[in-house]
Order: C-alpha cells, then structure tokens, then sequence
C-alpha cells in the first residue's frame, strides 16, 4: 500500500529526516512517535509530495507520485499539524472548499461532507463559523476535512495536540472506526500512549534517525524490564527509624532486574511477577518497612524512548 | 480543473467579504479620503464658486489717481479687496488671514503722474505676501499693473491733476539741460499734443467724449478663459481625480494583502492542504491572481460608484475605455500581489518593505498631487510606474472626458507590467516556507 524507503531531507547543515523507511500494508496503523523536532512532520511531507525528498523514494500502490497533479495523490488524506481550516468561514463552506479541490461538488460532495461531519460528530454545527469551535471541535474538523475524497491513506500530523482529554478519546473513536474501515494509517505523535493505543506497529524517530521500527511486543521486548511493581510505602525508614531503605539490596535478590524510590513509590523491575513479589513484599515486611498499596506496572514506550535514547519524549 | 479553480476563488471573495479590516481598507477608507481631497482641490468644477484671493488695500494717498486704483481692484472677479492700515495688513498677511496686501504710499499720485512722461524716480507700491502663495502674488501683481496704468494714464489724459502735471512736465523737458535736442523735440510735441487734448475734452465734457483716451491707456486686450476638457460643459472634477488617486493607492495595498496573505498560508497548514491535493501550482497562484483581479475590479467600481452618486463624478469619456482601463489596472494589481508574495523572508518584513514600494510609486503616479503640478521633467520619468498609467487612464475617461483611444495606451502598459510582475513572481515564488 505505501512504501517508504530511506527519506532524506536536509535544510541547510540541519539533516531534518535521515533515512527514514517504512511500510504500511492495508489496514495497518504506523505510528511515528519521536519528540518536536524529530522530523515526523517533515516525513508525512514527503510521503504527501509536498517536500521533495533529497534521496529515498515514496511509493503509493507500487507507484511514485509524478508531480503535483498526480491523480495517485487522491489516495492519500493529510491531516496537518496545525489546523488547516479557513477560521471566518463556516465549517460548511470550508468544508466544500475542500471538497472541490478533489474535484468534488453538487451532491457528491453534498454527501461526503455530510459522512465526514457525522464521522466527526459535527453535523449539528455545520453553519457555524469555524472560529467559534472550541479546540477540540477544531481538530475535529481538521480531520474530517482529509475524509472527504475517502482516501485510503491517512497521514495524521499529531491531530490531537492541544485539545482536552474528552475530545482526544472522540477523536480516537473517530480513528478506531476508521481503521475497521480497513484504512491505512500513519499516526505521528509525541504522546506515547496514544501511539500505544492505536498503531500496530511504531517508528521511533529521534534527530531525524528511526531508533526503533517494531510492532508494540517487539518494543517491549527491548526493555531490560517489562514488568515493574509498585509500592507504596508508608515510611521510607526501617522498623529502627534510623536508616533507609537499602536498594542495593534488594537488587541483589535473585530475579530483581532494578529498584528505584520516587515520592514515597518504589519500583521494582522484575523477571517474573508471580515468583518475585511474595518475596520482594516478605523482604520489605522483614526490615520494618510498612506498606499500604501495591500494584504491578507495564513498562512503556516513554521508558523505551528512555533507554533507546536516555531522554524523556517530552524534554527531548 | 474548474471545480477547485473555482472554488478557490470564490473562497478568496468570501473571505475578502467577512473580513472588516478589509472592507474598511477597499472602501470606508478611500471614500473618506478620496471625499476630503476632492473638496479640498476644488470640488466639482464649479468654477463661478472658486475661492477669490483675499487681498488688502492700504491707500496712504488718497489722491484721484490712487482712487481710482482701489476702483478698479474691487472690481477684479478674482480678487476679494479690502481696505485696511499698513500694520493690520501686515499682521494680517503675516497670520495668512490675507494672502497679499498692496500698500500706496502718500503722493503716490503726483510721483505716478510726473514719472508717467517725465524722467522723474518712480513711485513704489509695496506689495505684502504670504510666501506661500506665490502663485497668488504674481496674479495680483498683475492684475495690479493693467489697473495702475489705467488710472495714472486717464488721469493724465482727462483729471485736473493730469493737466496740471502736463504742463509742469512740459516745462521741466523745457529746462532740461541732459535730453537730446531731438528728443526733446519730441517730448515737447506730445506734452503739447497731450495738454491740447485735454483742453478739447475739458470744453465738450458732455461731448460723448467717452471713448479713447478718457479711459485711461487700458490693455489691448481681454481674457475669454475656458477650461478645455474633451467636450463642452464638461468641466474640471476634483472629486475625479481624488477618487482616481485614492483608488489606486488602496486598491494596490489590497494587493499587497494578497502577497502577505500568500505567505501566511504557506506558513500554515492551508498551503499544504492545497497542495496535497492534485493540482498544478499554477492552479494555485493563478486561482489567487484571478480572485486579487476580481476584487481590486469591484473596489474600483464601487468607490467610483460612490463618487458619482454623491460627488456627481461620471465617466464623460468611454464607458468600454472605464471600464477596459479599471479591468487592466485590477490585473496589474494582481500581478503585484503575486510579486509581493515572492519577497521578504516573513511576512511582517514583505508587508514594511511592499507598503513603502507602493506609496513611493502611488505619489509618483500623480495620485496624491495631480501630475500637472509635477516639474515638466519629472512628469517624464513616470511613465516607468504603473500608478501614472493608472491615473493618468482614468481621468482620461473620467472628468476629461476622452474616447476609448485615450485608453488604449494606459490598458496595453498596465496590462504589460501585470505580465512583468506576474512573470517574475512565478520564477521566484518559493513554495516550502523556511523554517
Ligand atoms: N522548511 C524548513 N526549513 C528549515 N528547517 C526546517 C524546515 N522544516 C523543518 N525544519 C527543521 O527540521 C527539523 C524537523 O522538523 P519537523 O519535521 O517539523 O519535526 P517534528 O514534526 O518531528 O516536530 C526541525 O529541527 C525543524 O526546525
Ligand atoms: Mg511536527
């Protein structure tokens, strides 16, 4: 379906994407997850004909995009980053803009439109001014304006940044529902738990490089630790008050990969939950330290960022 | 093709239409302007109203002849003469409440009257300015020397001074020792000639004597003046030419919106929705260009719609010529935008640099000042910008009133610059903003 290799793009001395690749089958969702800057949106540029790459190539359907009027490049929808959106119009009226540009209009257009606002969940507020959408109906629009021409590609540009927790989840219904469409989706993103909700497989870009291309099992399997469990301790100090907790001793116990304490909550990064945290709990109960709440933690991709890169995705 | 290409205009009128700095800047604005300078550079051409110069009359002699001059002034049309003391005039013409003010000072008469034959030292009229005006100044100056010498030389020739004065005259060339004898000859043979005359008309005053010399000595001539404009009783416009002016400046700044508003779209996620789609660029910019063209056509029909109904400014030359002339200076306009778009790196920095282009070429064009009043050689350097045409176009088929032929040159220039600037802009148009 769409089959991306190598992409090289440099502005200046700046290597912005350098040797990006992937592929994506039919129905599949990529997830290119890397913090601001990483080169994510300048990638999705590429793939859309917007940026001519310096080297690599983009294929669509076996084929590469032969310039700006290529009629192969109705198969892909683009979802910019910022919001594309004509903020004096109303949402109708931008809406069969974008429409025309595909060509469409009268009634065919008439009924993409209204497939795409009922998708969205805006067919009631078709004749507002854009400007009086909050955020999140913003992006909502900014998606459903990629639908119309019903593309079987779609390139989303972080499509939830800045919008409220509520309006996030509809926007990943509207994702959801779009992927049992059998639709091809290229997600971008520094949010890894959406990437972990969503993408059947993940790229990792950081300075423009993959560091990471695999399904989420497969990225997990990268991490020294899958498993953490988390304690939360009433009192750091031992049964004696005089002494703290001593780490390096439990990570000495067989079966221990790591311990950290953090604001009263440690975690331990271990092999096996089922054997490790009877013991782990006897050993803490053994040196007087009192506990009132325990849970078990997957590790995640922000961790994977972590070890692949040893920066956090977010202050990367 | 049609489908987008036509939607992307209407998208560019729609937006135009719901943005109020726009509507304010393609008509509130120039309306108000384009109504004050019209105003202010003589209205509707009705000329029986034109403002006449307020001049100041000090007469410290009061003799007949210097009567008589005051007479004759008050009866210029031009001229609104009142009479006043030396220091008020002076502080008058100081304030600007006067524009010139003309003092006669004591035995201005008798000195006129000697020096009228005799080789006596003339007499001065001290005439008061204000600096600004000067061009009011020399048109009183003159119309005061017909006036002066109409009075000293009827005087001369029918007053009792005058008489007296002949003969004192006579009887000085008489003495004279420096006159050649020929000349004094002659001087002598007409004060004779001059003194019988009076003699003659001082006998038969009620003779019908009331031609010739009674008059005084009076220009051989009269002014029959006529603004000339194509037609008869079409007439000098004021409001045409500001309207003219104002259009053009603010049309071409609706042009430069366009530029600007080009580089804020590819800033932003607009442009790369346009593009991801699968049309040409020149789809793109010329869908742009089409709309600028639109746009900068109705502005221009609506303002002059405006002068008209409220100034009475009409198109007295060629409708197709108005209209062919306004067609070509909307496509120019556009191309400007489009050039616009192509420099400056931001936007912000593209819209300082294009303002201060624009009112450059917009004075050049004879819209602020009309390009009459422009120095003979500089009048001939305009050609090379746009604007002159644009003026020059629409006040032919405007207040003078000239045929389609008039416009052909002004619609085939500004039609030629459109090419040059649309041109230029497709060659360096960048399309991926830097970051
Ligand atoms: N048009 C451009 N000109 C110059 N530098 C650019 C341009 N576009 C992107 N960059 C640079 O390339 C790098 C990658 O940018 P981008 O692809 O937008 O990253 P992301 O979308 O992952 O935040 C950044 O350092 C950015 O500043
Ligand atoms: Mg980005």
């Amino acid at each position: 379906m769409l089959e991306v290799d190598a992409l090289k793009k440099s502005y200046g001395a700046l290597v912005a994407v350098n040797g990006v690749s992937l592929h994506a089958a039919a129905g599949e969702t990529i997830g290119l997850l890397g913090p601001n800057g990483a080169g994510k949106t300048t990638t999705v540029s590429m793939i859309a004909g917007l940026v001519r790459p310096d080297s690599g190539s983009v294929r669509i359907e076996g084929r590469t995009l032969a310039g700006d009027t290529d009629p192969n490049k109705r198969r892909i929808g683009l979802v910019p980053q910022d919001l594309a959106l004509f903020d004096e119009l109303t949402a109708q009226a931008n809406l069969e803009l974008f429409a025309a540009l595909y060509d469409l209009d009268g009634a065919a257009a008439k009924r993409a439109i209204g497939e795409a606002l009922e998708l969205v969940g805006l067919a009631d507020r078709t004749n507002d001014r854009v400007k009086n959408y909050s955020g999140g109906m913003k992006r909502r629009l900014n998606l459903a304006a990629a639908l119309l021409h019903d593309p079987q590609i779609l390139l989303l540009d972080e499509p939830t940044v800045g919008v409220d927790p509520q309006s996030r989840n509809a926007i990943f219904d509207n994702l959801e529902v779009l992927k049992q469409r059998g639709k091809t989706l290229v997600y971008t993103t520094h949010y890894m738990e959406e990437a972990e909700r969503l993408c059947d497989r993940v790229i990792i870009i950081d300075h423009g490089k993959v560091v990471a291309d695999d399904t989420l099992q497969g990225l997990y399997r990268l991490l020294p630790v899958t498993n953490l469990l988390a304690v939360e301790l009433d009192d750091t100090r031992d049964g004696d008050g005089n002494d703290g907790l001593r780490l390096n001793e439990l990570q000495a116990l067989p079966g221990v990969r790591s311990a950290k304490l953090e604001a009263g909550t440690l975690r331990v990064g271990v092999e096996d939950l089922a054997t490790e945290t009877p013991r782990i709990l006897q050993w803490l109960v053994e040196r007087g330290h009192l506990y009132h709440h325990v849970a078990s933690e997957r590790a995640d991709l922000e961790t994977v960022f972590l070890t692949l890169t040893g920066r956090s995705l977010r202050d990367a | 093709m049609m489908i987008p290409f036509r939607a992307l205009v209407r998208k560019d009128v729609q937006l135009f239409f719901v943005d109020r700095r726009a509507l304010l800047m393609s008509f509130a604005i120039p309306i108000a302007i384009g109504s004050f300078f019209g105003y202010v550079l003589g209205g509707a051409g009705d000329q029986a109203n034109q403002s006449k110069i307020p001049v100041l009359m000090v007469d410290q002699d009061r003799s007949a002849i210097s009567q008589e001059i005051v007479k004759q002034l008050s009866g210029e049309k031009a001229l609104d003469v009142k009479t006043s003391t030396p220091s008020e005039a002076r502080a008058a013409v100081r304030k600007g409440t006067a524009t010139v003010a003309v003092i006669i000072p004591p035995n201005f008469g008798q000195a006129a009257g000697a020096a009228f034959f005799g080789p006596e030292q003339k007499p001065e009229i001290a005439v008061l300015f204000d600096p600004s005006h000067a061009a009011e100044r020399s048109m009183v100056t003159g119309i005061l020397t017909g006036d002066v010498m109409q009075a000293v030389s009827k005087e001369m020739f029918t007053g009792q001074t005058g008489r007296e004065m002949v003969k004192d005259s006579l009887a000085q060339v008489e003495q004279s020792q420096g006159l050649a004898a020929e000349d004094k000859k002659t001087l002598e043979d007409l004060l004779r000639s001059v003194d019988r005359w009076n003699q003659q008309s001082g006998q038969s005053a009620s003779g019908g004597l009331s031609s010739g010399l009674s008059r005084g000595l009076t220009m051989p001539y009269t002014t029959h003046e006529e603004a000339v404009t194509a037609r008869r009783n079409v007439q000098y416009n004021g409001y045409a030419h500001a309207f003219a002016g104002m259009v053009v400046q603010f049309v071409l700044f609706l042009g430069i919106d366009v530029g600007i508003g080009l580089l804020q779209q590819r800033q932003r996620g607009l442009w790369k929705r346009f593009r991801a789609a699968p049309l040409s660029r020149g789809l793109l910019l010329g869908s742009r260009a089409v709309s600028a063209a639109i746009l900068a056509f109705l502005v221009v029909q609506v303002n002059f719609l405006f002068a008209r109904l409220v100034f009475g400014v009409r198109v007295e030359g060629s409708m197709a010529g108005f209209l062919g002339v306004s067609a070509a200076f909307a496509v120019m306009t556009a191309g400007f935008g489009m050039l616009v778009a192509t420099i400056g790196k931001t936007p912000e920095a593209t819209r300082g640099l294009s303002i201060f282009a624009t009112l450059i070429v917009v004075m050049l064009g004879g819209a602020w000042i009309p390009m009459f009043l422009f120095p003979q050689w500089l009048q001939k350097l305009t050609v090379i910008v746009p604007t002159r045409w644009a003026m020059d176009g629409l006040e032919a088929m405007t207040w003078r009133g000239l045929g389609l032929e008039a416009a052909v040159a002004p619609i085939a220039v500004l039609l030629l610059f459109a090419a040059v600037f649309g041109g230029l802009a497709v060659a360096r148009f960048r399309w991926e903003a830097e970051g």
